[in-house]
């Protein structure tokens, strides 16, 4: 036998396999105990965060008819590096998408992740999804995700309702509720009802294996959450009403306010030129927006509540009040009137001179009201002209002019009410009576949207106060709606100046002179006035202001018709239509509805151009 | 003198005890690694937790019948044994079929069969056979190279099939020469020659040549000046700026790129974790989830769900280290050093060189399994795809294992009976 020369060797050997396991244990150490990351990364390989996502809520008119409801639509979801060789084509074909197009979309989705699902396609409409789906088992990667879309069962209130698109990074840095992708209400009630509209996402979180396919749920489902529906809306806008108001202003430009005064909620808000609320759904809202913002009309501008008008002769009632208001005249002060050759201001109105105020607003008489301002600034009551003008501009205030009421309607301009300030400022101090002489017609600084002028006639048929318009009369089961929409606002002006006032309105419609003498509504007793508005940029402005019941009112309307004349001649009728259809349900004068419906100044004035 | 017809008194129980430990270990962590849900009986034969069994006991059935075997049939036939698997290796690369980029394997019916690892049991047989011969002296020069050469040949031929991590086997050789009576210096050369070919890789080779050059310039300064040293000291420094070159050479031009990426990704050069990386980060990301007691039986999540590759083979280790956390990792780390210093202790206890060199073959190739097959699940070595021993699912591993086991535990309750 050998001798045995280097046995001492086996523990060097033993120690090399000990050394190793030492360094073993060690890093298992690191691994296992001291480093927690592994822990976290093991449960983000293996747990799917999949959003539920609520139904968003419905609206319904004052009636309870549907304005705006959810469709089921499917988004096309692709997890890129599950998607095997496929036929192309094939897949365009069915998504109806062109092969440049489908690489395009691929690229951006394989930006995104590789590994987690992004959208591929958005909003594949419920007839394409059943045909789709059906083969959808021959492109591996791809699959559906439910989601809602919104509808519109008629075409109306666009702009009321708003739209819903979705979330840019603003909105995503602003609230953390919101994740890429998701959907928010981008104007209108969708945008101010937002938080209640959407309800709340639930979460689903599943287990997944390395093909990220569904291995069932995490931990039986006790950190899941379901979603919450959207809460429905209840508006005070009546449907009927706003079609109507719709159909009239087609082919014009302008608008319609309806308001009810007894509470403040409107029940029309009609633009026009408007647009079909469906256009900005889903896939095609990008395209179809950029479209409606070139259009030369403007269409999504909403002219009821930003656009904004010298009020002219509708103003002379705010003005009255004032006046009688401050002392500056009583119902019986007469003012004579030259007609054409009076001055400052000519009136163009032919009449009896000189007169007491009540046919004053019936025959809209300039002169009387260039008086009676006059009469508001030079009043020994006050320090000096100055300070009767401030008086006058707060009372102006306090009818909800120069400032949005602040609602829940958006985009709402404030209009102008010139202050001592701006005046002081403009012509350096040194102004008086006659340098704001506008003023007394409803012209020159003061501007007024179509929702302040239906708010003042509301005022009027309230004899002095108002409660703010807005939109809401209902959110859920009865939540509490903003209680400052339902607080009433009292204007500065003493209540029983009004009847006068209220009663001149009275003969606009019936007296024997009165601006509207040709619109009075059978069986209705009502108050108006109209206005016809010097625009520097073409024809006249057509106005008209009116409220009815005349004891209780239950509506208050005004109507602006650009460029179309006088007052009388189509604000006036489309007012008085409205506000028949609304208390009667009905139309009976037929032959004017039928003129006014087939009247179109757009058609016509793109005729004379050409 | 002991009754040398008592065979079960003579067996090292201790060693069979770890070795049924370790499968049926092996077997439990198949079984959670590729769960399915629809064949969830551990005995079902269409998964791979079936089929292990059935492994499991024909290796059972393999170990019986070497204990049966007359021990001096291995030494006399230890030549044989060798230049028949040298044949067979031949034969797989002109008849055997291409699994994962190896043509390294037999097929027999539904059955592959990987000879490179009936292999090494082959070459230590027949290294343990040359180094017993009465005249073997490792300080020879012949003797030297024979023993590399026994080595070599069959690494050489397992290279030619593409399947590298098998032939890098063959170097743990060195122990045994080590053991025998080879100079350690080949030892720490071998340590040198791999922190110079890290520090190549790590950085530019211009940089490491600098560092050579500026160490040689310091050796100058600390040894006695005459010609001779400086003479050794050109001579070592001329040998490892060859090295350097070499190695710059042969990572750039020779390795494979999926080679060279994994060797990237274990440096932390590459940090690609979906291509490269993958594997290993998967593998680290479910040992380390598993804590210290780990997340149960069936309940590993990296796991059960795929997300490591090759899981029941190469890196079974992340099923214990995720379902049984640290305390299971510590046992079966245990197991397997009890195991080799066993092994190890025993071979010193044999009479013939043929069994004590057999012996230490038999533990040096279990300990280059181990430490690399677990060291590449933590991240500690590169992606080398071999097996761990009786814990990976496979036939062919599973069988030269046992088979190379067992010849030893033979060889061992026969040792008293020698000379």
């Amino acid at each position: 036998m050998k001798k045995n020369l280097y046995a001492t060797r086996q523990n060097i050997i033993i120690f090399i396999f000990m050394a190793v396991a030492v360094l073993f244990v060690g890093k298992l150490f690191y691994l296992q105990i001291i480093n927690t990351s592994y822990k976290l990364s093991s449960q983000n390989n293996v747990l799917r965060y999949m959003t539920q996502f609520p139904a968003r809520g419905k609206m319904f008119d004052r009636n309870g008819k549907v304005l705006v409801y959810n469709e089921s639509a499917y988004d096309m979801m692709v997890t890129p590096k599950l998607v095997k060789q496929m036929d192309t084509l094939e897949f365009c074909r069915l998504l109806k998408i062109d092969r440049h197009n489908f690489l395009a979309r691929f690229k951006k989705a394989s930006a995104h992740s590789r590994h987690r699902a992004s959208i591929f396609l958005e909003q594949v409409s419920k007839e394409d999804y059943a045909y789709i789906a059906e083969k959808l088992y021959h492109f591996p990667g791809f699959y559906f995700q439910a989601r809602t879309l919104r509808k519109y069962p008629s075409p109306i209130a666009a702009h009321i309702l708003g739209d819903v698109g979705e979330v840019n990074q603003k909105n995503i840095d602003d609230n953390h509720y919101y994740k890429s992708g998701d959907y928010i209400g981008k104007s209108g009630m969708e945008r101010h009802y937002e938080e209640a509209v959407r309800g709340k996402k639930g979460l689903k979180i599943v287990m997944v294996d390395v093909y990220n396919r569904a291995k069932g749920s995490f931990e039986n489902g006790r950190y899941d959450t379901l979603p919450v529906a959207g809460k429905d809306l209840v508006l005070g806008l009546d449907a009927m009403l706003q079609q109507y108001g719709e159909e009239l202003m087609r082919g014009k430009t302008g608008s319609v306010v309806a308001i009810d005064p007894t509470s403040g909620e409107i029940l029309a808000l009609v633009t026009s030129p408007g647009y079909d609320p469906n256009l900005l759904v889903g896939r095609v809202r990008g395209a179809n927006y950029n479209k409606l913002l070139e259009q030369p009309e403007k269409p999504l501008i909403n002219r009821a509540i930003s656009g904004t008008y010298p009020p002219g002769s509708t103003f002379k009632l705010v003005n009255a009040l004032v006046a009688l208001h401050t002392g500056a005249i009583t119902p019986s002060t007469q003012f004579s009137c030259q007609g054409k050759s009076s001055s400052p201001i000519k009136c163009t109105h032919s009449h009896q001179s000189p007169l007491p105020l009540a046919p004053a607003i019936e025959n809209s008489c300039n002169s009387y009201f260039w008086n009676t301002f006059r009469n508001i600034l030079y009043n020994h009551k006050y320090h000096d002209l100055k300070d009767a003008y401030e008086d006058w501009q707060n009372l102006m205030f306090s009818f909800g002019f120069g400032k949005p009421f602040d609602t829940d309607i958006p985009f709402e301009l404030p209009g102008n009410v010139p202050t001592r300030a701006y005046f002081d400022k403009v012509y350096q101090g040194s102004w008086n009576a006659m340098t704001v002489r506008s003023l007394a017609i409803g012209q020159g600084e003061i501007l007024l949207t179509p929702l302040q002028l239906a708010n003042e006639v509301a005022i009027i048929g309230n004899k002095g106060f108002y409660y703010p318009p807005h939109l809401i009369r209902k959110i859920g089961d009865g939540d509490s709606i903003d209680p400052s929409y339902t607080t009433k606002r009292y204007t500065g002006i003493d209540a029983r100046h009004f009847d006068v006032v209220k009663n001149a309105m009275r003969d606009v419609f019936e007296g024997a002179h009165g601006t509207a003498r040709y619109n009075k509504i059978e069986g209705i007793d009502a108050g108006g006035k109209t206005g016809t508005v010097q625009n520097p940029h073409g024809e006249d402005h057509s106005l008209f202001i009116a409220f009815a019941p005349f004891d209780n009112p239950k509506i208050a309307i005004s109507v602006v018709v650009e460029n179309a004349g006088y007052g009388s001649q189509w604000a006036a009728p489309i007012a008085t239509l409205m506000i028949e259809k609304y208390l009667t349900g009905d139309v009976k004068r037929k032959e004017l509805e039928e003129k006014i419906l087939t009247k179109n100044f757009n058609e016509e004035a793109n005729a004379e151009q050409q | 003198m002991r009754n040398n017809n008592s065979l079960l008194a003579n067996l090292d129980w201790a060693t069979v005890l770890i070795f049924l430990a370790l499968t049926f270990m092996g077997w439990v962590s198949i079984y959670s690694a590729v769960y399915d849900e629809e064949y969830s009986s551990i005995f079902d034969m269409s998964q791979r937790y079936g089929k292990q069994m059935i492994w499991i006991i024909l290796a059972i059935v393999l170990g019986f019948i070497v204990m049966l075997t007359d021990a001096k049939f291995f030494s006399a036939f230890a030549f044989p044994i060798y230049f028949l698997i040298l044949i067979v290796l031949v034969g797989v690369l002109l008849f055997g079929i291409t699994i994962a980029g190896s043509k390294s394997w037999f097929q027999i019916g539904g059955f592959a069969l990987q000879p490179s690892e009936f292999a090494k049991f082959g070459t230590a047989l027949a290294l343990a056979a040359y180094l017993g011969r009465l005249n073997a002296d490792l300080s020879q020069l012949k003797t030297k190279l024979v023993a590399i050469g026994i080595i070599v040949l069959p690494a050489l031929l397992i290279l030619a099939q593409y399947d590298t991590g098998s032939a890098i086997v063959f170097s743990v050789f060195v122990l045994v020469l080590y053991r025998e009576g080879m100079s350690g210096a080949i030892m720490v050369i071998a340590l040198i020659a791999a922190i110079l070919f890290i520090a190549t890789i790590y950085t530019e080779q211009m940089y490491v040549l600098i560092g050579l050059l500026v160490l040689f310039g310091v050796s100058l300064m600390f040894i006695k000046r005459h010609i001779i040293n400086i003479m050794k000291l050109i001579g070592l420094f001329l040998i490892a700026a060859t090295f350097v070159l070499s190695v710059d050479y042969v990572f750039h031009h020779v390795l494979e790129p999926h080679q060279t990426s994994r060797i990237n990704v274990l440096l932390g050069l590459q940090t690609d974790l979906k291509g490269a990386g993958y594997n290993v980060n998967q593998s680290k990301i479910a040992i380390g989830s598993g804590g210290f007691f780990g997340k149960g039986f069936l309940n590993g999540t990296q796991t059960k769900y795929n997300f490591v590759p090759e899981q029941s083979t190469d890196f079974i280790f992340c099923t214990v280290g995720e379902e049984y956390g640290f305390a299971g990792s510590l046992i079966v780390i245990g197991l397997y050093l009890t195991l080799l210093i066993r092994i190890v202790t025993m071979a010193e206890r044999q009479r013939s060189v043929f069994s004590r060199v057999y012996g230490y073959g038999v533990a040096s190739i279990l300990f280059f399994h181990f430490a690399i097959n677990i060291g590449m699940t933590i991240g500690l070595v590169p992606v080398i795809g071999i097996p761990l021993p009786f814990f990976s699912y496979g036939g062919s591993s599973l069988w030269a294992f046992t088979i190379m086991l067992f010849v030893f535990l033979r060889l061992d309750a026969y040792r008293l009976n020698t000379l």
